[in-house]
């Protein structure tokens, strides 16, 4: 849900970044926060348990700049991809605005990336959110290690739908921006296209008979 | 679908001087109202020394938390919290299942002072956050994102 202070003139919204154990989200964090501009992000957090697995949920807010006058900014948010933190998974995704769903390209991560797709689509459907309506893009991650899968094998069990993808490595920043950029961009088309067709159906004269 | 919080000034400011009143009756270092997602909205008292962004998204994340726990026992959510500390405590008022209210407070105010307090705040707060609920589809209407181009958009980017 997006939070607009019109007096401070603000908009902020939230982005999660959703998949499984091990493959890439805080990663992807933790580069898009080494190369902000300090005066750009705050601090960020990381609930990791002592082995730096996420427990709960990695965060950090980033400044986009201004449109229009208003101040835009993203909180951008992590979840845990073990699978025994389903609960806190669905805890993480109240409020979302835009995903980024990060799989793991190697062979070996197939059913484990599936599983994780299913999940974040259950797991919205429990707040009354289809991942098709949502602003949300793909990402190949670990494109540079051996044993992992074509594209076209991810596309097809990842991404039936076409939605944007990029190959990546978090680890080196490849495609870490363009990932980021792409759900930014698909989150302020979407509330400009929910914007307009509410002003449309604002605007509209009654029906009435004429006799 | 999800929607918007949208805060208009009037409002804005009703939220700012009951956030104000209360860090001043309640003897409370910062008081602060974030939304259950996480979303910081007013803040008072002595905010410079403390991350308010990283603490309401981390409030957001206790509540999400408790509620989750309550779900699991059958019960409504909790709806305070409080947490003792050395030096500065925490309270925190679940306002309307809708918004959190945080005061942070040390030896110079009481835990029965702040809940007291606290309690005619969240009254005050919920009648404000009822009103906002009820501007719904003006605010819809006024939202600046219909104006946006694909320009705008871009220039985001470009550094």
């Amino acid at each position: 849900m997006s939070f607009i202070n019109l007096m401070a003139r603000e908009i902020t919204f939230k982005v999660v970044y959703y998949g499984p154990g091990l493959c890439g989200k805080t990663t992807n964090l933790r580069f898009i926060h080494g190369q902000a501009n300090e005066s750009a992000r705050g601090r960020m957090v990381e609930l990791a348990t002592e082995e730096d697995r996420t427990l709960f949920f990695d965060f950090f807010p980033l400044e986009l700049g201004e449109v229009r006058g208003f101040k835009t900014r993203l909180q951008l948010y992590t979840v845990p991809g073990q699978i025994q933190y389903e609960a806190v998974r669905r805890l993480v995704l109240k409020g979302i605005d835009g995903c980024v769903f990060v799989a793991d390209s190697q062979f070996a991560r197939a059913d484990a990336n599936e599983v994780s797709l299913e999940s974040l689509a259950e797991n919205l459907e429990e707040y009354g959110r289809k991942l098709n309506e949502l602003p949300y893009v793909v990402q190949y991650n670990k494109r540079d290690l051996p044993g992992i899968m074509d594209i076209e094998e991810l596309r097809a069990a990842l991404n039936p739908t076409g939605v944007p993808e990029f190959e990546a490595c978090a680890t080196t920043g490849q495609g870490v921006q363009e990932t980021l950029q792409a759900v930014a961009r698909l989150i302020f088309v979407h509330h400009r296209e929910q914007s307009i067709r509410s002003q449309r159906s604002n605007s509209a004269e009654p029906v009435t008979q004429k006799t | 679908m999800g929607h918007q919080l949208v805060i208009y000034e009037k409002e804005f400011a009703r939220i700012e001087r009951a956030v104000s009143q209360l860090v001043q009756a309640a003897n409370a270092r910062v008081v602060f109202v974030v939304d259950k997602n996480g979303q910081l909205i007013a803040a008072s008292g002595e905010v410079d020394d403390i991350d308010t962004t990283s603490l309401a998204s981390l409030t957001a994340g206790n509540i999400a938390a408790t509620g989750g726990i309550a779900n699991l026992l059958r019960e409504n959510e909790f709806t305070t919290q409080f947490h003792e500390g050395k030096n500065a405590h925490i309270h925190i008022q679940l306002v309307k299942s809708r918004v959190i209210l945080v005061v942070i407070f040390d030896a110079r105010s009481s835990l029965g002072l702040v809940r007291l307090r606290v309690r005619k705040a969240s009254e005050e707060l919920g009648v404000i956050f009822d009103d906002i609920d009820h501007q719904a589809p003006q605010a819809q209407q006024a939202s600046p994102f219909a104006e946006i181009t694909d320009a705008d958009i871009d220039n985001l980017f470009n550094d």
